[in-house]
C-alpha cells in the first residue's frame, strides 16, 4: 500500500507553501478584490518562473512533463492562499485542452508560451443559466468564423486566447480563438468574486480554428472536465483548510462569558464537522489524483467523488468560518469572505454539485455493471 | 501512488490466504454449533497455527507481527464467512492493558488463554451515573486485609454473561478529586457476589448487561497499577477502544442503496433515475469512499512504519449517522412496506429495518457522536476543554443530579 505523495512531492509542497506565504499573503488577494485589476500580474510572473504553469505540459512543448500529483500539490497551495490568478482556467482547463486535443501546429504555437506563463488562456463554455447541454449550445462556427456569446467567462480579460465550446455542421467542437481581434468583444461581468475577472465574450465573425481540426467527441470533453474536477478539488481543499485554520485560531483567541469561544461545544462541534468534511475531501482528492495520474478507468467515479466532497467541504468551511467569527466575519475588513467567494465560485465552474452528484452515480452504475 | 503490497507484504498475504483457504471451517458440524462455540473453535484453531493475536509477542501466543501484517490478516480473514468475534474487547483492549500493567506471572497466566479464546474477558467501566463522564463512577472498593471488597453497579457490559474475567475500575478514595481516587482490578466473573442481568435493548436483543457487585472479594494481587492510578490504567484500555469497536456498519452501503433504488419506483420510473435519490446516493458514496481512502492513507503510514494520524478518529462519527440516515431513507423509498421487519416479507430480508433500529446504539457506544466531536476538537484541533465544575473538588463533595 502506497497511498501517499513521495518525499520529493512533499518537498514541492513545502516549497510551494513557503513561496505563496511570502508572495501571496492575504493583502495581495485584498488588493485585487479592492482594485481595478482582474489579477495580480506580477504574482503570475513569479508563479511562471517557479515553473508551475509548465507542470504537466510535456517537455516537447517547453513544459516540465511532471505528473498530476505535482499539479495537485500546487493546486492545493493555490487554494490555501486564495491566489488571485487565472491558474484554474489556464492550467487545468485551457492548456489541458490544447495538449489533449490540439494539432501539432496548435500545440507548438501555444503550449510553450502557456508553459512559460507568457500568455494566459481560458475556456468559454456557459451561455445561459442552468446546466451545460452540448446540443443546445448556440455559439456557431462556419468556415473560419465564429459567432455567439459566452457568459460568464472567467479570466477572459487577462487571457490571450480562449478555447470556446461551439457547434458547427460537423457537431460539437472546441475552437481556438485569439481574444485580441476585431471579431471579439469583451464586457466585464461583475461576479461575487472580484478577485478573479469575468467577462461576457461576444464573437461576431471572429477568426477561429478548430482544436485538433476535427469535431470533438463529447466524452473527451467530459474526460477533460474530470481532470479539471480533480484539480479544482485540490484547490478547494486548500481553501477549506485555510477556513478551518482561521476558525480554529479565532475560536482560541476570542473570549465570551469569560472563556475562549472554542471551549463551547457548539463551536467545537462545528469545527469538528469542518475537520471531518475536510478529511473526507482530502482522502477523496487522493483517490481522484491517483486515478488521473495513473490513467485509471476509475477516473469518472474518482473525479466526481473528489469534486462533490471538495464542494461540500469548502463551502461548509467557508460559511461556518464566518459564523465562528460572528459579526467581524461579516465585515469587509476581515479576510473570511475571500474563502467564501472563491469556494463558491469554484463550486459553480465546470458544473455545480448536483451535476457531479449525478455524474458520480452514473459512474458508479457503470462501474458496478462492468464488474 | 499505488495500492500494491510491498514484496514482503505480498509474501505475508500469500501465507495468510493459503492457510485460510486450507483451514477456514465450512462443514455442517461446525455450523451446527452456537455462535460462541463456533468462535471458540475457530479461535483455538488459529491460535494453534500461530494466527491469533498476530501482533502479540510469541510468549503470549502471538507472532510479533507488524501493524500492517495485522491489517493484511484481517483483510484476508474477512473474505470468509466466519463466526462473529467474541474476543474483540478482550484481545483488542484488555490484552494490551495487561501487557502494560500486569505482573509477569499474570501475563503468563492470562494472556495465552485470552489469545486462544479459551477465556473470554469483559470490560466493567460504565455505570448508571457515569457514561461520557466515566471518571464519575461510584462503584467502590474498600481494603480488607490482603483483599478488597467491591460494592456497586456497572452497566452496558458487553458479553458479561459469557465472560470468564473482567477488568473493573472502582473508587478506592472518595475524598480526593475524581480522577485521583480510582483503582483498577481484574475480577473473576464467577466470583460470589457478581450478579449479571441482561439489558433488553430497543432492538429486542440483549448484547449488554448490568453487573451488580455485592461484597465481591478480590485479592490485592489482582490490582493493575498503584492504588489511585486507576484512571491512567483505564486510559490504556480506552486508547485501544477504537481498534476494537470501529468498522462494522453492516451491509448498509451504497450498493445496497442502489439495489433498493433500482427495485422501487417513483412516478413510474425506477427511483434510481430520480435526481433527489441520486444526490443522496452520491453523498453516501462520498462518505464511504472518503473513509475507505482515509483508511488507505493510514495503512500507508503503517506500511512505512509510522503511526497513523488522527484522521482515523472520524470513522464512527461518519459511519454511524450515515447508517441511520441511509436506512431511514431507504425505508422512505419503500413506503408503507418499509415498516415490515419480517425477514420473509421485507425487502432485503429486513436488514434495513434492523440497521435503522440498531443505528442509535452505534451512535452512542464507545463514545457518543458528541464525545467523538469533542475528542477531534480537543486533541486534533487543540481547542480547550469546557470548564469543569468538579475540577479539583473531592469526589464526595461534587454536586450530583
Amino acid at each position: 500500500m502506497n497511498f501517499e505523495f513521495s518525499e520529493e512531492q512533499q518537498l514541492l509542497r513545502e516549497q510551494a507553501r513557503g513561496f505563496l506565504t511570502e508572495h501571496c499573503p492575504t493583502s495581495v488577494v485584498r488588493s485585487v478584490l479592492d482594485g481595478d485589476q482582474d489579477w495580480d500580474a506580477s504574482l503570475w510572473q513569479k508563479v511562471a518562473e517557479m515553473g508551475w504553469t509548465a507542470t504537466v505540459i510535456s517537455e516537447a512543448y517547453g513544459g516540465l512533463g511532471l505528473s498530476y500529483y505535482e499539479l495537485a500539490i500546487i493546486a492545493e497551495e493555490m487554494g490555501r492562499s486564495a491566489a488571485p490568478l487565472p491558474f484554474s482556467s489556464s492550467v487545468y482547463l485551457a492548456s489541458e485542452a490544447i495538449q489533449r486535443f490540439g494539432t501539432e501546429a496548435q500545440k507548438s504555437a501555444w503550449l510553450p508560451r502557456l508553459a512559460g506563463g507568457e500568455c494566459v488562456a481560458t475556456v468559454a463554455m456557459a451561455e445561459r443559466a442552468g446546466r451545460l447541454v452540448f446540443d443546445r449550445l448556440e455559439t456557431r462556427r462556419s468556415g473560419s468564423q465564429l459567432s455567439g456569446m459566452k457568459v460568464p467567462v472567467a479570466d477572459a480579460s487577462v487571457a490571450e486566447v480562449a478555447v470556446v465550446l461551439a457547434r458547427s455542421e460537423a457537431g460539437l467542437e472546441a475552437c481556438l480563438v485569439p481574444l485580441q481581434q476585431a471579431g471579439v468583444s469583451l464586457e466585464p461581468v461583475l461576479t461575487f468574486d472580484a478577485s478573479r475577472g469575468h467577462s461576457t465574450v461576444t464573437f461576431d465573425g471572429a477568426e477561429a480554428e478548430v482544436l485538433g481540426d476535427c469535431a470533438l467527441n463529447p466524452e473527451d470533453w467530459e474526460s477533460l472536465l474530470d481532470g479539471a474536477a480533480v484539480l479544482l478539488a485540490w484547490e478547494q481543499l486548500g481553501l477549506a483548510e485555510t477556513a478551518l485554520t482561521q476558525a480554529r485560531d479565532y475560536a482560541l483567541q476570542r473570549f465570551a462569558f469569560g472563556r475562549a469561544i472554542g471551549s463551547y461545544q457548539a463551536i467545537k462541534h462545528k469545527l469538528a464537522n469542518m475537520y471531518v468534511k475536510n478529511t473526507l475531501a482530502r482522502s477523496n482528492a487522493y483517490y481522484g489524483v491517483w486515478a488521473l495520474a495513473e490513467g485509471s478507468d476509475e477516473l469518472p467515479l474518482a473525479a466526481a467523488t473528489a469534486r462533490v466532497a471538495a464542494i461540500q467541504a469548502s463551502t461548509y468551511a467557508a460559511e461556518e468560518n464566518i459564523q465562528t467569527h460572528g459579526g467581524m466575519g461579516f465585515t469587509w475588513e476581515f479576510d473570511c469572505h475571500f474563502y467564501l467567494r472563491r469556494a463558491k465560485l469554484l463550486s459553480l465552474a465546470i458544473g455545480s454539485e448536483a451535476v457531479w452528484q449525478d455524474r458520480l452515480v452514473s459512474a458508479l452504475s457503470a462501474q458496478s455493471a462492468a464488474a | 501512488m499505488d495500492f500494491n503490497d510491498t514484496p514482503e507484504e505480498a509474501r505475508f498475504r500469500e501465507e495468510a490466504s493459503s492457510w485460510l483457504a486450507e483451514s477456514a471451517p465450512t462443514d455442517e458440524a461446525f455450523r451446527a454449533l452456537t455462535p460462541l462455540e463456533q468462535a471458540k473453535v475457530w479461535q483455538k484453531q488459529k491460535y494453534d497455527a500461530g494466527w491469533a493475536c498476530l501482533g502479540w509477542a510469541p510468549e503470549f501466543g502471538g507472532r510479533g507481527a507488524s501493524a500492517i501484517e495485522e491489517v493484511i490478516w484481517r483483510q484476508e480473514e474477512s473474505q470468509y464467512d466466519l463466526p462473529a468475534n467474541f474476543f474483540l474487547i478482550g484481545q483488542g483492549m484488555i490484552g494490551p492493558t495487561l501487557m502494560a500493567w500486569a505482573s509477569d506471572a499474570d501475563k503468563a497466566r492470562f494472556l495465552p488463554p485470552l489469545a486462544s479464546g479459551e477465556e473470554v474477558w469483559c470490560q466493567l467501566f460504565s455505570e448508571p451515573a457515569g457514561g461520557s463522564d466515566l471518571a464519575a463512577l461510584r462503584t467502590r472498593a474498600e481494603r480488607d486485609g490482603d483483599d478488597w471488597v467491591i460494592n456497586g453497579q456497572k452497566i452496558w457490559t458487553s458479553g458479561a454473561h459469557y465472560s470468564d474475567y473482567g477488568v473493573i475500575v472502582v473508587r478506592t478514595d472518595p475524598t480526593v478529586p475524581k480522577h485521583k481516587g480510582l483503582s483498577y482490578f481484574y475480577v473473576d466473573m464467577k466470583a460470589p457476589g457478581v450478579e449479571i442481568k441482561p439489558i433488553k435493548q430497543l432492538t429486542g436483543d440483549s448484547d449488554f448487561n448490568e453487573v451488580y457487585f455485592t461484597d465481591v472479594r478480590v485479592s490485592d494481587s489482582q490490582r493493575l497499577g498503584e492504588v489511585g492510578q486507576g484512571w491512567q490504567v483505564s486510559l490504556t484500555t480506552l486508547m485501544n477502544e477504537r481498534a476494537a469497536i470501529g468498522g462494522g456498519f453492516g451491509q448498509m452501503d451504497v450498493s445496497l442503496a442502489m439495489s433498493v433504488a433500482e427495485e422501487v419506483e417513483i412516478d413510474g420510473r425506477p427511483a434510481m433515475q430520480d435526481a433527489a435519490v441520486r444526490a443522496r446516493i452520491a453523498d453516501w458514496y462520498v462518505q464511504e469512499a472518503g473513509l475507505k481512502y482515509t483508511g488507505y492513507r493510514s495503512l500507508t503510514a503503517l506500511s512505512r512504519g509510522a503511526l497513523p494520524g488522527p484522521e482515523n478518529s472520524i470513522g464512527k462519527l461518519v459511519g454511524a449517522p450515515k447508517m441511520q440516515a441511509m436506512s431511514s431513507y431507504l425505508m422512505d423509498l419503500l413506503g408503507a412496506s418499509g415498516a415490515i421487519a419480517d425477514g420473509s416479507l421485507a425487502a432485503k430480508a429486513g436488514i434495513i429495518q434492523r440497521a435503522y433500529m440498531g443505528a442509535p446504539g452505534l451512535r452512542i457506544a464507545g463514545g457518543t457522536d458528541e464525545i467523538m466531536a469533542n475528542i477531534i476538537a480537543e486533541r486534533v484541533l487543540g481547542l480547550p476543554q469546557e470548564p469543569r465544575l468538579d475540577k479539583g473538588i473531592p469526589f464526595n463533595e461534587v454536586p450530583t443530579g
